[in-house]
């Protein structure tokens, strides 16, 4: 692949860090791109797949963590852009939606 | 439907219900996902006949990943599997997976078009080795 190498940081502050549905969104987003994409706690790595949610997951990166995003191919840029909006737009939820979100049903 | 469609077997209809609004809420509606639980009485179990019904409404040309809970709801899918006609059989499997975070995981893969052969094997990427 002889696409150029993008990289872009940006803080996490979603109150939960990375837990199940930002894990989701921020891999559905990734695979949107042809690019390889690679996530980082730190600028030094290790990385691993932005578009494996399992390893998304497992990065359990908490609130206030710094995320590295490197990607290689046409859309690398783009794809480095979008993510970092993502991650900085709190994954699109709404300030206090976490972790009470689910509406519950009464058993009466 | 392109992606590969989710189906969720559960003894329980509520687990199943609840794991199939998971997968709603949390990745969306670009896979299709149907969920069946509990035995014809109304109890804890599973039927064949309602397997193969979700199978059905889930049903896409790229295939389906059913996720099971416990023994029954396994060898009750593999025997609706067996029973449907032998082209929709084998592009239907059954995941070795927790079936909440596995049905997650597995729409979350299938949201992206992924094949069949690579939803299943994400899906049992959480398995213990």
């Amino acid at each position: 692949m002889s696409g150029k190498v993008m990289t872009g940081s940006v803080l996490l502050t979603h109150a939960v860090g990375m837990h199940a549905r930002p894990s989701v969104k921020l891999t559905k987003l990734a695979k949107t791109f042809a690019s390889r994409i690679e996530l980082a706690l730190s600028a030094d790595g290790p990385w691993i797949d932005a578009k494996s949610i399992v390893k998304v997951m497992a990065t359990k990166a908490p609130q206030n963590a710094t995320l590295h995003f490197r990607a290689e191919g046409e859309d690398a840029e783009r794809a480095v852009d979008a993510l970092v909006a993502l991650v900085a737009g709190d994954f699109g939820e709404a300030p206090t939606g976490e972790p009470g979100d689910v509406e519950h049903v009464g058993t009466g | 439907m392109k992606n590969v469609g989710i189906v969720i077997v559960s003894h329980s209809p509520l687990v199943a219900e609840g794991t199939a609004d998971m997968v709603r809420q949390m990745v969306g509606d670009e896979v299709p996902v149907a969920y069946c639980g509990g035995n014809p009485e109304g109890g804890l179990g599973t039927s064949v006949e309602s397997i193969l019904r979700a199978i059905d409404s889930a049903w896409s040309e790229a295939g389906v990943a059913i996720l099971v809970d416990l023994g029954g709801a396994e060898t009750n899918s593999e025997m609706a599997v067996e029973m449907l006609p032998s082209e929709r059989a084998r592009r239907v499997v059954v995941c070795n997976a927790p079936i909440v975070e596995g049905a997650v995981i597995a729409a979350t893969e299938a949201s992206g078009g992924a094949s069949l052969d690579v939803v299943k094997r994400t899906a049992e990427e959480l398995s213990p080795a």
